[in-house]
């Protein structure tokens, strides 16, 4: 139906996307889905051990404002707006808040794009290209004021319905080892 | 007829201006750069002067004091002949008993009343809960618990609601979010039989209470936010097989028109309508769910349903009438078969499904007793419809509009504003009204002793900028950013008291917030309703006036209902538990920083998290 139509812009940004990324000097990789994967918890509980705290997940995409600001558009894109708008929810949890369930690292977001959560968060396992889903991590981070100002989108093309990402106070989050947690 | 600006302040008790100071001091705080547009006004409702009661002539249903369908009876008119709690003596209202749902979400069904035993179905996951009214307390018989997949919760737009049950032949019958229908023995609770009839991978999901008529369970599908097909089913009341289906788009053969399908417009006849006012291929993801009421005219054996929003909102991307939806079929309930459509809103614009309540009166229209439905729109009209033709005999304004002039009676066409036309990639400001329409799914009740339709709505505007959508499977479509805040005047919700033979308001009584709870009316002339800030209230069915008011836990959003318990004495009883789309802002714990949350009605309820809580909990009242 319309699917292969609509989708086309999604690849064509993805191209061009690939295409500048040659242009920066960023040569670190994301790190693989699956060490992401392995190491995030998502219980503060640890049993026989004193507190071993979420090991923090990087991103090297949360460093560079060009890729926040493509992982807001692929946000659009993937229709993650239609269900969390713009980071104040609505059928899926705001995400500008500092309620994270299933925690506010870059690696839960990845996981929780890639695998979905059970009530009602869809898994984009075989939709979302890795590097995507790293890029809109790191913009859904910018939503709750989690990267560094530079970084965070400071204008909308659109109807304004929020203060921008970059002026967003941190919201710090109420980790699920249930202390907030750290990061830069 | 008065001003525009006297009519909006019909009704206003002391501190109203107060209110909508706050309001102003509000939105000036949040700080951002649109004001809401108060100009452009097009059409208020009109004030009725001289108002006397007018005795309804026609014949409803026998009462025998029990609650067994949505609406009371087939004609949906929520009215209930019980008197002994009158307008005189309601003031002495008490409450009986409670129940704890145990849900946080929002609780939109109506308590049924069969056989001293009441049937509760709350929202996901849609427990069926019933309680011995026979006992002190009422205590609970038993439970059904049908596990819907959790997963659901995902494609469920405004809230993972649930508008209740009905009871025939021994069975409750009602509908998952999940898309499966089921039937439980009222005595028993246990199942008799579930059949899916909806998957959410398309974006499929349920909420709307069946209707049984004539041994099929009549029930339909919701997600006109995720481009799903829209259809109306009816199922085998012993067993649970489709009998046949109707969708909303698609060739004549889908939507079940043949030849006995006689619409009264001519743009509403023609070959394969359902595909030829759409796209190629757009009517498959074109919405027009079927999530609304369904009335039944035993006499004229048909009936009326509406068809939800086309999909996506964005509605650049479905140039054309988008057949069938936001409109009204009438059908032969044994085959389906289409007899006549009328469309509300042709090319729907703003999100104004056509689903609401069609109550079926028989009405003095110019010297002539006709048989019309009387159907409040979203679109902002109160459409009084000959209900065997389809012939709109008027549409006259029930809230303040800017993107219409009114219905055209020759052609029976909504007159559009064009200035007011959504444009992709612009922002359109001053929308009234806003996309849960001037009434959303709250259902009006009407009384044969006033003559009047009580009508529970919302007073919003929107702005609205349109996007190009992208159609994923199993996530919104919708293409639009959304704000939405209240009309002119400061208030977000209305209580109206209706003369649908004059068309005119006879009283209104504001409310801070949409009115989203269901009506009753009553031959004690006592009109109830609730509030989202969780008030119960009791008002004089012949002005409006507040007779009686109770604070619940939660914000109202539930439907009342009122029996004959056994011991002889009239009981009142609602389900408290604010949520719904208005209401998703307490329910979800949203953060209205952003005012495009809950596709824009955050905007409007930033308040409402400081004026109630979430929880369900049903409430029981009557007289000492
Ligand atoms: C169909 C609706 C839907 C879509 C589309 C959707 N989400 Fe979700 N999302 C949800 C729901 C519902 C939950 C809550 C799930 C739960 O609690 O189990 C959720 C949860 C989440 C969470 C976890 C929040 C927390 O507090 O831990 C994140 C992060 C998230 N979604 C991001 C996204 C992103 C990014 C996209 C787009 C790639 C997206 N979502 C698309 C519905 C959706």
């Amino acid at each position: 139906m319309c699917k292969p139509l609509h989708i086309a812009p999604l690849l064509m940004a993805a191209t061009l996307l690939a295409s500048c990324k040659r242009e920066e000097r960023t040569l670190r990789q994301p790190p693989p889905a699956s060490e992401t994967l392995n190491t995030i918890q998502i219980s503060g509980l640890n049993p026989g051990a004193n507190s071993i705290p979420t090991p923090p997940s990087s991103n090297m995409y949360q460093e560079s404002a060009y890729a926040v600001s493509e992982g807001q558009k692929l946000y659009e894109g993937y229709n993650c707006v239609g269900c969390h708008a713009h980071g104040g929810g609505g059928i899926g949890p705001a995400l500008m808040d500092r309620d994270w369930i299933y925690g506010s690292e870059p690696g839960n977001i990845f996981a929780t794009i890639m695998q979905g959560r059970p009530n009602g968060m869809p898994s984009f396992r075989n939709r979302i290209p890795e590097y995507q889903a790293w890029e809109i991590a790191a913009y859904v981070r910018s939503m709750a004021g989690l990267l560094p100002k530079g970084v965070s989108p400071n204008r909308t093309d659109h109807m304004n319905v929020k203060p921008a990402e970059s002026s967003t106070s941190e919201q710090t989050p109420i980790g699920i080892t249930g202390l907030p947690e750290q990061h830069k | 007829m008065r001003s525009p600006a006297k009519s909006a302040s019909l009704g206003w008790r002391n501190g109203w201006s107060r209110i909508f100071v706050l309001a102003v001091l509000q939105v000036g705080l949040i700080g951002l750069q649109d004001a809401p547009a108060e100009s452009g006004l097009v059409l208020q409702p009109t004030v009725e002067q001289n108002y006397q009661p007018r005795q309804y002539q026609g014949q409803l249903e026998p009462d025998d004091g029990q609650w067994v369908r949505p609406a009371k009876d087939y004609a949906s008119t929520r009215y209930s002949s019980l008197d002994q709690i009158n307008a005189g003596n309601v003031k002495n209202l008490k409450l009986t008993f409670t129940f704890s749902t145990g849900m946080t979400r929002g609780h939109e069904a109506a308590p049924l009343v069969v056989n001293n035993t009441m049937y509760i179905v709350t929202p996901f996951p849609n427990n069926l809960y019933a309680l011995d009214l026979t006992k002190p307390g009422a205590p609970m018989k038993w439970v059904y618990e049908p596990l819907p997949t959790p997963a659901s919760q995902g494609v469920a737009c405004c809230d993972v609601v649930n508008r209740g049950a009905s009871y025939d032949d021994g069975k409750i019958y009602y509908n998952t979010l999940d898309n499966q229908t089921v039937a439980v023995d009222a005595v028993t609770g246990k199942e008799v039989w579930k059949t899916r009839v909806g998957d959410i991978n398309k974006g499929e999901s349920m909420t709307m209470a069946p209707l049984v008529v004539k041994g099929k369970v009549l029930v339909g599908n919701s997600g006109g936010e995720f481009g799903v097909r829209g259809w109306l089913t009816a199922l085998d009341g012993k067993t649970g097989k489709i009998a046949w289906r109707a969708y909303t788009a698609g060739p004549d053969k889908d939507v079940l028109i043949g030849h006995r399908f006689k619409p009264f417009y001519p743009q509403d006849r023609g070959q394969d309508l359902g595909v030829k006012s759409w796209p190629p291929d757009s009517w498959k993801i074109g919405g027009g769910g079927v999530w609304g009421w369904i009335s039944y005219d035993p006499q004229l054996n048909l009936i009326y349903y509406g068809t939800a929003n086309p999909g996506p909102w964005d509605a650049e991307a479905r140039p054309g009438d988008n057949k069938f939806t936001a409109g009204i079929f009438a059908r032969d309930p044994d085959t389906g078969e289409a007899v006549w459509f009328y469309q509300f809103s042709p090319h729907d614009l703003y999100d104004y499904d056509g689903v609401n309540e069609n109550i079926l009166l028989d009405l003095p229209i110019n010297g002539q007793t006709r048989k019309v439905l009387v159907h409040p729109d979203r679109n902002g009209y109160v459409y009084v419809i000959d209900r065997a033709t389809g012939e709109v005999l008027s549409a006259n304004a029930f809230a303040p509009i800017t993107t219409s002039r009114g219905v055209d009676l020759k052609t029976g066409l909504l007159q559009y504003v064009e200035e007011k036309r959504p444009i992709t990639g612009k922002v359109v400001r001053g929308l009234c009204p806003s996309a849960p329409g001037a009434k959303d799914w709250q259902p009006s009740a009407f009384s044969p002793r006033t003559g009047l339709l009580y009508i529970p709505h919302n007073h919003l505007c929107m702005d609205e900028e349109d996007l190009q959508p992208n159609y994923i499977a199993g996530t919104p479509y919708v293409g639009a950013n959304v704000r939405m805040y209240n009309a002119p005047g400061g208030y977000g919700g209305e209580f109206t008291g209706w003369d649908p033979v004059e068309g005119k308001v006879v009283w209104t009584n504001p409310d801070r917030f949409p009115v989203w709870s269901g009506a009753l009316a009553t031959a004690g002339d006592v009109v109830f309703y609730g509030t989202l800030d969780g008030w119960f209230k009791a008002v004089d069915a012949k002005s409006g006036t507040l007779l009686w008011q109770f604070k619940t836990g939660s914000g109202i959003i539930g439907q009342p209902t009122t029996y004959k318990g056994p011991d002889g004495k009239q009981y009142v009883a609602i389900l408290s538990g604010v949520g719904g789309w208005a209401g998703a802002i307490v329910a979800g714990g949203l953060d209205a920083r952003d005012e495009s949350a809950a596709l824009g009605f955050a905007a409007a309820m930033k308040d409402l998290p400081h004026y109630t809580n979430k929880g369900g909990m049903l409430y029981v009242f009557a007289l000492p």
